[in-house]
C-alpha cells in the first residue's frame, strides 16, 4: 500500500492550485457552454487540464499520458469545486473512440472543433424498439452511390435538439447476424430529412428526444471502422461511459453539501444534524460512499499497476455508483421533508432545486447506459461466470 | 502509487490459506463447535506461522508488522471461519502492551503462542444488562459480559473511562463463565470481580482507542473474508444445482442475487484495506475509518449472509453444508465491539458533526 504519488507529482499539484487560484474568478457554473464556458475550456486546454492527453495535431495538449497526473487535476478541481470544463457525449465518449478507431482524417476534421466545445454531438443509439436489447436496432442505411441513404428513428437522444452532429448506429447488413450487421456513422444534425422532437423528461425539462430520419442522405466515407463493425465501434465507448457515471468526488461533495443541509434545517426548532436518527443515515451513506471512494482509487491503481486484479471492481461501478448517488440525493430530500418538496419557482427552495432534480436526474442514470438489471446481469456473467440465459427459440 | 496488497502480503494470505485448508477445515470447525475439542492446536499451527507475533516487534520475538498486514490474517480467518483466539490476543492485547511501554517479556511468550489475552472491554464500549467494571484501591470489582475468549490465560479489563487493567485468569476473587452465543466458532465469556488484584495498564485514551479500532478494523476484515466465502459458496451451488432443466444460476432472479452480492461486497475490500492502512499511516482518519468499516461491513455482511444462504434453498438452512457457520459468524461480527448503530455514532462524533 502506498499511497503516495511521489515527489515529482508534488510539484505538479502544486502548478494545479497556483492555476486554479490565480484563475477561479473566470470559472463558469459547470458544465455552462456559452462564451464564457467555451473561453474556459479553451483556458483548460491550453493548460493541459483539459483533453490532456489528446495530441497536439488533433487540437489537444499533447501529454504523454499519466493517469495520476489526470487525477491530481481532477482531485484539485472537485476539492475547489470547479468547472473542469465541458462534457456530454462528443468530448467524454466520441473523442476517446475516434483515438482508438477513427481514420486520420476523422481525427483531424473532429477532434479539435468538438473538445473546444464548438461542435456538440449525441449519441443516436436507442431506438423504440432497441433499449437494452441495442443490438436489435432497426435504423437502416442503404448505399446509394457515394451516399448512404438513412431511414428510421432514435429515441432518448440527449441533446439532440441542440446537437450540431450525430455519432449514430445503423444496419447496413439485414442479412448478417445482427452484431455484425450494425454500421456507426457521423452525420450533422441540419442534413435535410431529419427531425427532432422533444421529450419532456421527469425533472420537466427536455434534455432528450426523438429523431426521425426520412431519407437523410450521408456521404459515404463518414463511417468509423468498416461496413458491420459498428457494434465494436460502440461497445469500445460505451465502457467510457459506464465508468464514468457517477464519480465518487462528485457524491462526496454532496454528502458534504447535506452535512451543511443537516446543520442549517431544522425540525421544531432542533438542528436536524442533533436527530439522530437523521444522523445515522447520514453515516450509513458516507459509508457506502467511503468505499466507493477506495474502490475508485483501487480502479486507479490497477490501471498503473498492471498485476492487479480489480476487474470485478471495475464491473460494479455503474449499478452501485448510480444507485447510492440516487439514494444521497434522496436522503437530502428526507432532512428537508416537506420543504424538500420545493421546486422551481418555490420560495421555500434550497439550493436552487438541485436535490430534487439531482434525485430524478440520476434515476435516468440508473436506466441509461445499460440499467441496473443489465448491469447485473453482466456482473453475474462476466464478473461471477454464470451461465447465460439460455436463448428463447422463435416461435 | 500503489493501492493494493503486496507480494508480500499476497504470500503471507496464501500462506495462512494453505495452512486452514490443511488443518482446519469444516469438518475440524464442526468438531470445535460441538465442544469435542478446542481450537489450541489451530492456535499452536498458526504460532508455528508467526501469526501470534505478527504485531509484535522483531526485538521481543515478533515479526514486527503493521495492522495492514494483520487485516489480512483476519480475512482470511473468516473466510475459513476458523476457530482462533487472534482479534484479540494477537492484535489488541499487542497494541494495548505496546502503547502502554509495558510486559516486553509477556508480549515474547504471547508471540510464541503461549499466552493467550482476552478482552473485557464491552461496558467500556456501551453498557449492556448493568454490567460494568470498577477500579478502586488497586481492586476491580463488578463483572463484564461477552469478553473475547473464554480459554485466555489473562485479560485486559477496560473501565468506562477508558483506563485499561491486566487481570490473570487465575486471580483470586475472579470467576469466568462462558456465555454461549450463535457463534461457536469462537468464544466469549462473563467475568465477574470480586475486589481482584489488578495492574493498571493505560490511562492514556489513546492506548484504548489504538487498540478498540484496530479491533474493530480486524471484525470488519474477518467479516469480509466470511462474508466472500458465503458468496463463493452461492456462486458455486448456483452454477451446479440444476432445477426446470437449468442450472439455477442461469435464472436471472438467482443470477441477480449474486451480483447484488458481489456489486456490495467487492468495495467494501478496498475500505477495509484502506481503514486498516490508516491505523498505521494515515492516523487522523483511522477512528473514523474503523468505525465506517466496522458498520458498512456490519451491513453488507449482513445481506450477503443472508442472500448466499437463500441461493442454496433448503440446504442453505441445513446444518449439512454449514453456511450457518458463516452467517453467525458475520452475525457475531456485527454486535461485538459496537454494534452497528453505535459505531456510526462514533464515527459522527468524531468529525465533529454532534457533541
Ligand atoms: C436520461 C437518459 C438519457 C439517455 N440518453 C441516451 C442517448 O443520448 N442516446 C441513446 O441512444 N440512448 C439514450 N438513453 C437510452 C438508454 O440507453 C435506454 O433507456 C436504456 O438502455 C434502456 O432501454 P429502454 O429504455 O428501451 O428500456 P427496456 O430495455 O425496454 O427496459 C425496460 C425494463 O426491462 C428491463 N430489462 C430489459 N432487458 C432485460 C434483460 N435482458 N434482463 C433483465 N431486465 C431487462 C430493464 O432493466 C428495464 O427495467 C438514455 C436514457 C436515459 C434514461
Amino acid at each position: 500500500m502506498d499511497l503516495s504519488y511521489g515527489s515529482e507529482y508534488g510539484v505538479f499539484r502544486q502548478q494545479v492550485r497556483d492555476f486554479i487560484e490565480a484563475n477561479r474568478d473566470q470559472a463558469p457554473a459547470a458544465g455552462a457552454r456559452g462564451p464564457a464556458g467555451l473561453a474556459w475550456q479553451k483556458l483548460l486546454i491550453d493548460n493541459g487540464y483539459h483533453s490532456r492527453t489528446v495530441p497536439k495535431a488533433y487540437g489537444g495538449y499533447g501529454a504523454a499520458p499519466d493517469i495520476l497526473a489526470s487525477r491530481i487535476i481532477a482531485e484539485e478541481f472537485s476539492a475547489a469545486q470547479l468547472s473542469t470544463g465541458l462534457g456530454g457525449q462528443g468530448i467524454s465518449m466520441l473523442t476517446p473512440m475516434l483515438l482508438e478507431m477513427g481514420s486520420e482524417a476523422q481525427k483531424l476534421q473532429f477532434i479539435q472543433p468538438t473538445i473546444l466545445g464548438e461542435m456538440v454531438w449525441c449519441q443516436g443509439y436507442s431506438e423504440p424498439g432497441a433499449g437494452s436489447d441495442l443490438a436489435s436496432l432497426t435504423t437502416k442505411a442503404e448505399l446509394d452511390g457515394d451516399e448512404w441513404v438513412i431511414n428510421g428513428q432514435k429515441i432518448w437522444t440527449s441533446t439532440a435538439q441542440s446537437a450540431d452532429w450525430i455519432f449514430c448506429l445503423v444496419r447496413t447488413e439485414p442479412q448478417a447476424p445482427k452484431h455484425q450487421g450494425i454500421s456507426f456513422l457521423l452525420f450533422r444534425m441540419d442534413t435535410p430529412g431529419i427531425e427532432v422532437r422533444p421529450l419532456v423528461d421527469m425533472t420537466g425539462d427536455a434534455n432528450f428526444n426523438e429523431v426521425f430520419f426520412t431519407d437523410v442522405r450521408v456521404p459515404k466515407h463518414q463511417i468509423v471502422g468498416e461496413r458491420g463493425q459498428g457494434w465494436q465501434v460502440a461497445n469500445a465507448i460505451l465502457g467510457h461511459e459506464r465508468g464514468s457515471l457517477a464519480p465518487p468526488d462528485a457524491a462526496e461533495n454532496r454528502l458534504k453539501g447535506i452535512i451543511k443541509l443537516m446543520e442549517t434545517e431544522t425540525l421544531d426548532g432542533q438542528r436536524i444534524m442533533d436527530n439522530p436518527i437523521f444522523r445515522d443515515r447520514l453515516m450509513k451513506l458516507q459509508g457506502a460512499s467511503l468505499a466507493m471512494r477506495f474502490n475508485d482509487m483501487r480502479l486507479l491503481s490497477a490501471r498503473i499497476n498492471p498485476g492487479q486484479d480489480a476487474r470485478l471492481a471495475g464491473l460494479i461501478v455503474k449499478l452501485q455508483g448510480t444507485e447510492l448517488r440516487h439514494e444521497i440525493e434522496g436522503f437530502a430530500i428526507d432532512v428537508m421533508g416537506e420543504i424538500g418538496l420545493a421546486y422551481e419557482d418555490n420560495p421555500y427552495l434550497r439550493g436552487n432545486g438541485s436535490w430534487q432534480y439531482q434525485y430524478m436526474y440520476y434515476l435516468g442514470l440508473i436506466i441509461g447506459g445499460g440499467t441496473s438489471q443489465i448491469q447485473k446481469n453482466i456482473i453475474g456473467e462476466r464478473g461471477l461466470d454464470l451461465p447465460r440465459e439460455p436463448k428463447v427459440t422463435a416461435n | 502509487m500503489e493501492f493494493g496488497l503486496s507480494a508480500e502480503q499476497t504470500l503471507l494470505q496464501d500462506t495462512v490459506t494453505r495452512f486452514l485448508e490443511a488443518q482446519a477445515p469444516l469438518a475440524t470447525v464442526r468438531r470445535i463447535a460441538a465442544g469435542d475439542t478446542n481450537d489450541k492446536e489451530i492456535w499452536r499451527g498458526m504460532a508455528d506461522l508467526g501469526i501470534p507475533g505478527l504485531l509484535i516487534p522483531e526485538a521481543l520475538g515478533g515479526v514486527g508488522l503493521g495492522i495492514l498486514d494483520a487485516a489480512i490474517v483476519a480475512e482470511t480467518l473468516g473466510y475459513h471461519v476458523t476457530p482462533a483466539p487472534f482479534i484479540g490476543t494477537a492484535v489488541m492485547a499487542p497494541l494495548a502492551f505496546m502503547g502502554a511501554g509495558t510486559h516486553s517479556s509477556l508480549l515474547g511468550t504471547m508471540a510464541q503462542g503461549d499466552y493467550r489475552v482476552g478482552i473485557a472491554m464491552s461496558e467500556a464500549i456501551g453498557a449492556r444488562n448493568d454490567a460494568g467494571v470498577r477500579f478502586a484501591a488497586g481492586k476491580l470489582s463488578g463483572k463484564s459480559i461477552f469478553v473475547l475468549d473464554s480459554e485466555a490465560d489473562g485479560y485486559l479489563v477496560a473501565t468506562r473511562n477508558q483506563h485499561l487493567y491486566f487481570v490473570a485468569a487465575t486471580a483470586p476473587g475472579l470467576q469466568r463463565q462462558i456465555l454461549t452465543t450463535v457463534d461457536k466458532t469462537r468464544t466469549t465469556c462473563e467475568l465477574r470481580f470480586n475486589q481482584v488484584d489488578a495492574e493498571m495498564i493505560s490511562t492514556d485514551p489513546a492506548v484504548y482507542i489504538r487498540m478498540l479500532d484496530a479491533g474493530r478494523v480486524m471484525q470488519a476484515a474477518d467479516t469480509l473474508g466470511a462474508a466472500q466465502c458465503a458468496l463463493d459458496q452461492a456462486v458455486a451451488y448456483a452454477k451446479e444445482r440444476k432445477q426446470f432443466g437449468r442450472v439455477i444460476g442461469s435464472f436471472q432472479a438467482v443470477k441477480h442475487l449474486c451480483a447484488e452480492m458481489a456489486a456490495g461486497l467487492e468495495p467494501c475490500r478496498a475500505l477495509v484495506w484502506y481503514a486498516a492502512h490508516a491505523q498505521d499511516h494515515v492516523p487522523e482518519e483511522a477512528r473514523m475509518m474503523a468505525c465506517h468499516a466496522k458498520a458498512h461491513l456490519a451491513e453488507v455482511g449482513q445481506f450477503v449472509a443472508k442472500t448466499a444462504t437463500e441461493v442454496h434453498g433448503g440446504m442453505g438452512f441445513t446444518d449439512l453444508v454449514g453456511l450457518h457457520f458463516w452467517f453467525k459468524r458475520i452475525g457475531a461480527n456485527r454486535q461485538l465491539l459496537g454494534s452497528p448503530a453505535l459505531v456510526r455514532a462514533e464515527a459522527a462524533r468524531v468529525q465533529g458533526l454532534c457533541a
